[in-house]
């Protein structure tokens, strides 16, 4: 071997925890006085969150060792110097903010369906779970299984929808908005592409339509108009009428997100497809949707996000979701003023969430850009 | 149309928007006949040839595959490209997908052959194309060249009877046009029916029967290669042939 090209280690100033300090925090005087002015704030604060959040909190019991009952009984009520948040507020609330006023007897119901609904998910999010092709018919299952599970018949206790509340309603509204729109959006999407002028405007309308009109507006529609529609003597639910809503706001999103990737793709995909004799909806289905979607998928991630977050609107057509629960808690007299305790739990719990699926979109677009496999079929 | 022509265009036009790209197109050609269509950029060559699969949709005249007419009627255009096979320039290979899934789409789908069937018919078109241990790579692991017979044994799965080469080899780096070309010069010799829109004139030497030249949206001239290379009739032939070939 020539001893020019021989291989040398790495200077050591750019290895090891020394060198990644170095190079990623002490680049330069500019990037030392961020990274000086970072550490600042972190000092000043974290140790304050640290002590109010957890140290010194009070979570069944106040500072004396009493369970509280009532905002007087918080150690940050009784001195205000030393006491840390009062969690007592979503302890004693707890239940509701998890099921809403849903029967105690029957709350077995819908803790079923959240384990059933981890068991359904996430085979459905990762290629390599083990046995996945059956655990994806139990998927398919699922929102049957959950509808019956929750809403009572099949032989269960009917339990009517104005007792759902907190993060069910949450829950129900953003996944089967979630899950129905992308779909819907698929179609309306290829239907706005379509060559057949009516389809392609028939979509373009409804997009633009529902795209046009705030949420809000939709939910009003939803509660007061939707019913107006219907025969006579059907009545629909109230939960449904709102899923409609939010359904139809989302899937013109997602047909607008998803075209954006469709526009990526070229013209030779489509020609290939077709000189082999694929039909449209094999071409679609095999060639052209597989790598449109993969191109949206954090465009898709992003706006189901948003609905996600956008489900505490709810609450303006008189629907208790997560938010709603807190709020009520905020007015009960008992525990006036503890907006903190609220307003941080039901935002940890949205950002549990939320944070999960950007983590999961992050995992898909390296795991696609590296593996090249889709893993959706 | 002759007895024995498989496909056969009649005073074909066409036109994108104002600008007439066919010009009274006619063409015959016979089961098993090798053509080689060449001509300068913008005389509608590439799009004849789309005119035949039905990429492309011609407004005047008939065009007739293998005793289909190509009209509106979508299941004649189905059945048409179940017959003929095509390769693009840009090879358009399906990149979210194997070497092996690439080819054993169509079969899979279209023809409803069983998965360990359509495997192996992909492992034995890859073989004749010269890259079976390529099976499990992706379109964007392999060069050009061998993308370019990925595209081959694609169509050559559908086991069509005509297959239609668009510049297959104009894309690529010129040292991967002999392995491609190599490849095509074997499937002739197979007997498949070829139009083949090219400028390599050594490739269309050794394998066409007939030259095909064309002309601002005109068939200008049809000869044997011996006659066309050596003999052209009109001006512009001539012209064409001394800008490609003195250089």
């Amino acid at each position: 071997m020539n001893d020019l090209t021989e291989e040398r280690k790495p200077p050591v100033a750019t290895t090891g925890i020394l060198g990644w300090l170095r190079i990623n925090l002490f680049s330069s005087w500019f990037n030392s006085l961020i990274t000086l002015f970072v550490l600042y704030i972190l000092i000043q604060f974290v140790p304050w969150i640290l002590n109010w959040t957890i140290f010194a909190a009070d979570f069944k019991y106040n500072f004396n060792g009493e369970e509280i009952i009532n905002r007087e009984m918080c150690s940050r009520v009784l001195d205000p110097e030393t006491g840390g948040a009062c969690w007592a507020i979503i302890y004693v609330r707890f239940y509701q903010f998890m099921y809403g006023f849903y029967p105690r007897e029957e709350v077995w119901r819908v803790n079923l369906s959240y384990i059933m609904l981890a068991v359904a998910v996430v085979p459905l999010l990762f290629d390599k779970f083990p046995l996945r092709k059956h655990f994806l018919k139990f998927t398919y299952a699922f929102p049957i299984i959950a509808f019956f599970l929750l809403n009572g018949g099949l032989g269960l206790e009917p339990v009517s929808t104005n007792k759902w509340g907190g993060l069910l309603v949450t829950l129900v509204l953003g996944c089967t908005g979630i899950a129905l729109a992308f779909p819907l959006g698929i179609i309306l999407a290829l239907g706005r592409r379509s060559n057949l002028p009516v389809i392609s405007m028939m979509c373009t309308l409804f997009i633009e339509f529902i795209r046009g009109v705030p949420l809000i507006t939709l939910l009003f529609f939803g509660m007061v108009m939707l019913p107006l529609f219907l025969p006579e003597g059907i009545d629909m639910d109230g939960l449904a009428r709102v899923l409609v809503a939010v359904t139809l706001f989302q899937s013109a999103y997602m047909a607008e997100v998803i075209r954006g990737g469709l526009q990526a793709i070229p013209q030779g995909q489509y020609e290939a497809a077709r000189s082999i004799g694929l039909s449209y909806w094999q071409m679609n289905m095999k060639v052209v949707l597989p790598q449109a979607i993969r191109i949206s998928i954090p465009s898709i991630v992003n706006t189901s996000i948003g609905l996600f977050k956008d489900t505490t609107l709810v609450i303006i057509v008189g629907l208790l979701d997560l938010l709603g629960i807190g709020r009520g808690a905020l007015a009960d007299t008992t525990w006036l003023g503890l907006a903190y305790e609220v307003y941080f739990f039901v935002s940890l719990v949205f950002f549990i969430f939320t944070f999960a699926m950007s983590r999961y979109s992050l995992y898909l677009e390296k795991k696609l850009k590296t593996g090249i496999n889709m893993g959706a079929d | 149309m002759s007895e024995d022509s498989i496909i056969s265009l009649k005073n074909v036009n066409k036109w994108f928007g104002d600008f007439h790209v066919l010009k009274d197109v006619d063409l015959e050609v016979k089961k098993k006949e090798r053509i080689v269509v060449c001509g300068p950029s913008g005389s509608g060559k590439s799009t004849m040839i789309r005119c035949i699969n039905r990429l492309e949709e011609h407004q005047e005249g008939t065009i007739v595959v293998d005793g289909i007419e190509l009209t509106g009627n979508l299941k004649n255009i189905d059945s048409v490209r179940k017959e003929v096979g095509m390769v693009f320039q840009q090879f358009n290979l399906f990149p979210h997908l194997s070497v092996k899934e690439n080819i054993t789409l169509a079969p899979i789908w279209v023809k409803k052959m069983p998965k360990a069937e359509a495997e192996e018919l992909a492992m034995q078109q890859l073989e004749i194309v010269k890259i079976p241990e390529q099976a499990d790579k992706y379109p964007g692991q392999l060069s050009g060249g061998q993308q370019q017979r990925v595209a081959i044994a694609r169509s050559l799965a559908m086991k069509p009877n005509i297959m239609l080469f668009d510049e297959p080899t104009s894309a690529l780096d010129p040292e991967m046009i002999k392995e491609v070309l190599d490849v095509m010069i074997d499937l002739a010799e197979g007997g498949m029916t070829m139009i083949v829109v090219t400028h390599e004139m050594g490739f269309a030497k050794t394998v066409a029967d007939r030259m095909v030249f064309m002309d601002e949206g005109r068939i200008v001239e049809q000869a044997v290669p011996d006659k066309f290379f050596n003999n052209p009739e009109s001006d512009r032939t001539k012209l064409f042939l001394s800008q490609i070939l003195n250089h």
